[in-house]
């Protein structure tokens, strides 16, 4: 994917997220993100990250969507923000100098594509060449997610499990005449 | 200063929508507008990690037969790749979480504005 | 709460594309290892596949069967990853080493295989029971609605 794409793309989802959150009526703001969501998906299947660009499609883009509406849905009928949102100085000045501070420090950040950089040696280049006889498995991602790095997915299931149960005890009312 | 707007857009836009969600994070007044700052924020994170594991004129970290060399250097690094699955459905669990208890919020006091609902505590 | 949608149209369409969907999300699960895909993805499509006729006709007539028991699957799921990866703790090897997993006339390599189909099994069913019970839980009524 040449350079223009991802520009294009950026640029695309730059403008959805202004616009997700400068649109006052919540709903047409929670659709616009699903359009973000979904942008950013077709960009990182461009640079190459397809199994993340599959779930940020089904569990971003969808399941994320989903929430927010029914929960919309269930609070607030007239879903429109009230007021105009306050121009408070002193967020727009810290994060002006973060944000100045963040690109200073972006020169020193390896360049886009660069084979050689630290990220893609060591643990990651041990990783591309040994998983197909580990583990029999030619895709890779599944292979580090589920065999080298089957720990922290066990973490994560966890964290989806207990974040059900979460819900479960904030918004469920307990019923007394049910068995 | 120029090179990182030509060569580096992906770093710009991170940085551009990064503060963007923690902007509306911390002034809006309507709770939902607040999490859909939160989710701004952690994609594009996720953005910037997929940037870092590009490299140029590599394939999908798909061992596919038809590229024949297992190098490093013909695919890309499926580590960040892994690490941003787990972000993402750990983003939507907690989005979940906090839907709940903004409903939970919007049960007891009957609105979604942050100012109704001090006002209302007092 | 959810009331049933009154197009006849949208009734269709949900009893054709539940089926569809749900065979769309096995094959996303079983071919994680050759194709994009995994316990994530697929877990997400069997919610959705759940979801979906529930928008189309209606919360009542599911909220009964499903409500209750739909975070039990969950708790199935992450019980079934963890003894696969218990299960060679206690045979003598190291915990999560799908390579002494006790399947026999296979070598390391192809038990790793299918630990790791084992697992996604598992990740899948605790994420699809956890997203539907989400739902559920977001769709509950407050007192007086």
């Amino acid at each position: 994917m040449t350079l223009f794409d991802d520009y294009l793309l950026l640029i695309l989802a730059v403008v959805m997220a202004l616009g997700a959150v400068y649109v006052r009526d919540l709903f047409s703001g929670v659709l616009t993100l699903a359009a973000y969501s979904f942008f950013l998906a077709v960009l990182w299947a461009g640079l190459g990250a397809v199994d993340v660009a599959f779930t940020e499609a089904v569990v971003g883009a969808g399941l994320s969507t989903v929430f927010f509406l029914v929960a919309l849905f269930h609070t607030s009928h007239q879903e429109k923000v009230r007021k105009p949102v306050p121009v408070r100085i002193t967020a727009l000045a810290s994060l002006g100098i973060l944000g100045f501070l963040l690109l200073f420090g972006s020169v020193d950040l390896p360049v886009v594509g660069d084979p050689e950089s630290l990220p893609n040696k060591h643990v990651s280049a041990n990783y591309i060449r040994n998983s197909l006889e580990d583990t029999d498995t030619p895709n890779m991602v599944t292979a580090v997610l589920a065999d080298y790095r089957g720990f922290d997915t066990l973490g994560e299931t966890a964290v989806i499990f207990t974040a059900g149960v979460a819900c479960w005890m904030l918004l469920r009312r307990r019923d007394d005449s049910a068995s | 200063m120029a090179d990182i707007l030509l060569y580096r857009p992906h770093f710009v836009a991170f940085i551009i929508l990064f503060l963007l969600g923690m902007y509306i994070m911390v002034v809006s007044l309507n709770l939902v507008k607040k999490l859909i700052g939160m989710y701004i924020m952690q994609t594009s994170i996720i953005l910037f990690f997929i940037t870092l594991a590009v490299k140029e004129d590599s394939t999908i970290p798909i061992i596919l037969p038809s590229v024949t060399a297992l190098t490093p250097e013909a695919y890309a690094n499926p580590l960040p790749h892994v690490l941003m699955l787990t972000a993402i459905v750990v983003g939507v669990s907690t989005l979940g979480v906090s839907l709940a208890m903004v409903i939970a919020l919007y049960r007891e006091y009957n609105t979604l504005e942050e100012d109704q609902i001090l006002e209302k505590m007092k | 709460m959810i009331r049933p949608h009154d197009s006849v149209i949208v009734h269709t369409l949900a009893r054709v594309f539940t089926p569809i969907i749900q065979l769309f999300a096995l094959y996303v699960l079983i071919h994680g290892h050759d194709s994009p895909g995994g316990g994530f993805q697929a877990g997400t499509l069997f919610a959705a596949s759940v979801i979906l006729p529930i928008l189309a006709f209606g919360i009542q007539d599911s909220q009964v069967v499903l409500e209750r028991r739909a975070i039990i699957f969950g708790a199935i799921g992450i019980l079934l990853y963890a003894g696969i990866g218990l299960l060679p703790l206690i045979l003598g090897g190291e915990f999560l080493n799908y390579g002494k997993l006790p399947i026999p006339g296979m070598e390391a390599s192809a038990r790793r295989h299918w630990g790791i189909l084992g697992i996604e099994i598992g990740v899948t069913m605790a994420v699809a029971a956890t997203a539907v019970s989400i739902f559920y839980s977001l769709s509950e009524r407050g007192e007086g609605e």
